[in-house]
């Protein structure tokens, strides 16, 4: 009965401290949130308020709309997050699936080589990925974005899916094998729904970078056709200083997509890394 | 007999496209990039000077002055990262894992939500935070009857950088979480049952079963925290401006590499001399991971299973 007691104490100042740190770091979120609900005085009168019947105002929504700009930013943010995850997840797979499955001459200088970008930061080579990006014409292009996207995020999918795919259990294969699938069904049939705990860490940790990057956007593709939702709310925010509801608007808009990207992939994110790369 | 094995097509099929894409994208112009840090421009020629950048960057007050300045405030906010982030980030971890806790699941998700936001997003409603004018920090600490302390902090050449790292760690306290977490879930259960056996429960057994088991992994954390905290520029940005202010006191060494290359407001884009500054960058970040793979990592194996 002691050791009951004993855990009962302690697991309520676990929450304790829980509660507020969670507290803490949602209080910024919550601050954008019931914010741009608020009419403009509001806003200023009592930040911390929540909107009432008399302060509730939709103006910010209603401008960030109106402007449509911000719909396009939405959608470059979707295709570049999309089409570099896809890529990453494509590639890194198939690559990891050669570096544990067969063994070849210069296999583990191979892994080594692909690792090396998990730790040297892709942005170091800005300067000579610009002046190739003008030589071939993709600077302003989605693509130059995805391009540098996949190359950024498949060091370390290669490395997490390739840790995964040597517990796969070889008689799976063979089995496959002996009846006469190819290398490539085995692959994409058997060897690939398997690791999708795997493929949802890669995703999360290859996502949120990539939505949330500055740096490329605003230096490969600042056009106005091409600028992402982040570029987008930062160029806003310039514009549009007085106007504080259009800019928590968008600022609460910006959350959306991301935030629920996540809570689709992360279900599976412990167990993947749990399981994974980390040990 | 012994016949040669024929080529296997389906491995160069499946590494190929990821091997071109990093190789075109990522080292090939990473090689570029410490390439052109050895030319200068005179007259309109692309000459070779050899290590004269490098020699401009360290020696010439012009640009050692600013080289030096970003490099320690870099480190100051490295310094930070590890103090408060990691030490939280393993803390919240050790709480979320404890057994039978309700709504892990929960604070698990909603502390790593910072992580997701968008650097725009934090850099902005931070500034709205600790604004004087708006002032919900002023109007809390007021209400604690501690209005004061208040400063504006991100104004101030002696707090702004501090802050900006301080607002870093809470955006990004829910990656050592995460990774710590999934280190202590992966503890074989028979080893903290053999603790429990011992009569080792509670802090004790954090601190001398489990800590040691997840070594490797505060490890790792040290060395991702290194590499994104001096690869650092979006944060700066988006809440001080290219220009790192208030009087580059939060200049670092990623915003040092933006205005130099691109130029802003006051000076020109030079190529060059930003080749140089990511060449430095290349060479401070390879020089921290080398020591950690030679120094630590490989002493931390005997703790793994």
């Amino acid at each position: 009965m002691m050791s009951a007691r004993h855990s009962t104490g302690r697991s309520i100042a676990a929450h304790g401290i829980l509660i507020l740190y969670t507290l803490i770091a949602l209080f910024p979120v919550f601050v954008i949130v019931i914010n741009s609900f608020k009419s403009r005085r509001a806003i200023f009168a009592d930040p911390l308020a929540l909107p009432s019947a008399e302060t509730f105002d939709m103006i910010g929504y209603q401008t960030v709309l109106k402007q449509g700009d911000f719909f396009q930013y939405f959608l470059n943010s979707m295709t570049v997050t999309v089409g570099s995850l896809f890529f990453v997840l494509l590639f890194g797979a198939m690559a990891a699936f050669a570096l544990s499955e067969y063994r070849f001459r210069g296999n583990s200088l191979m892994g080594l080589y692909l690792a090396l970008g998990i730790m040297i930061p892709i942005r170091l080579g800005t300067v000579a990925i610009l002046q190739m990006m003008v030589a071939s014409g993709l600077v302003n292009t989605l693509t130059a974005l995805i391009l540098v996207y996949t190359a950024q995020g498949l060091p370390l999918a290669v490395f997490i899916l390739s840790e995964f795919m040597r517990s796969v259990s070889a008689d799976l294969k063979d089995a496959g094998r002996i009846d006469g699938l190819s290398e490539y069904r085995i692959f994409f049939r058997l060897v690939l729904p398997l690791v999708r705990p795997a493929m949802a860490t890669v995703a999360v940790f290859t996502m949120i970078p990539i939505w949330n990057d500055l740096w490329f956007p605003l230096i490969l593709a600042p056009s106005e056709e091409t600028k992402t939702i982040t570029l987008g709310s930062q160029v806003f925010i310039g514009q549009f200083v007085t106007n504080w509801n259009a800019v928590l608007a968008a600022l609460g808009l910006a959350i959306v997509p991301v935030l629920v990207l996540y809570l689709i992939f992360s279900r599976q994110l412990i167990r993947g890394i749990t399981a994974g790369a980390v040990k | 007999m012994a016949q040669r094995q024929p080529f296997r097509w389906h491995i160069a099929v499946f590494l190929a496209p990821a091997v071109l894409v990093y190789t075109a994208i990522m080292i090939v112009p990473l090689i570029g990039t410490l390439n052109l840090s050895l030319f200068n421009l005179e007259d309109g020629n692309r000459i070779f000077v050899g290590l004269g950048n490098f020699a401009t960057l360290f020696g010439d007050p012009r640009w050692s002055e600013a080289f030096w300045n970003a490099l320690g405030n870099n480190a100051w906010f490295f310094l930070v990262h590890m103090l408060v982030q990691n030490p939280i980030g393993v803390a919240l971890a050790a709480l979320l894992s404890s057994p039978r806790l309700r709504g892990a699941a929960f604070y698990r998700t909603a502390i790593f939500i910072p992580t997701i936001l968008s650097f725009v997003i934090v850099g902005f409603v931070w500034k709205l935070i600790l604004s004087p004018i708006w002032g919900i920090a002023p109007g809390m600490l007021d209400a604690v009857g501690l209005k004061s302390l208040f400063a504006p902090w991100l104004g101030k050449e002696e707090y702004a950088l501090t802050t900006l790292a301080l607002i870093s760690v809470w955006q990004f306290v829910g990656i050592p979480m995460m990774l710590i977490y999934a280190a202590l879930l992966s503890i074989p259960d028979e080893v903290i049952e053999a603790a429990e056996m011992d009569g080792v429960t509670g802090w004790s057994q954090f601190w001398k079963i489990k800590l040691p088991l997840i070594l490797p992994s505060i490890g790792i954390i040290s060395i991702l925290t290194f590499v994104g905290n001096f690869n650092a520029f979006d944060l700066i940005y988006v809440s001080q401006g290219a220009l790192a202010g208030p009087n580059f006191s939060t200049d670092i060494l990623g915003t040092f590499l933006y205005r130099t290359f691109f130029g802003f407001q006051l000076q020109l884009g030079d190529p060059h001399m930003g080749a140089t500054i990511a060449t430095a960058m290349f060479g401070i970040i390879l020089v921290g991971v080398c020591l950690y793979l030679f120094a630590i990592q490989t002493r931390l194996r005997r703790y793994q299973f």
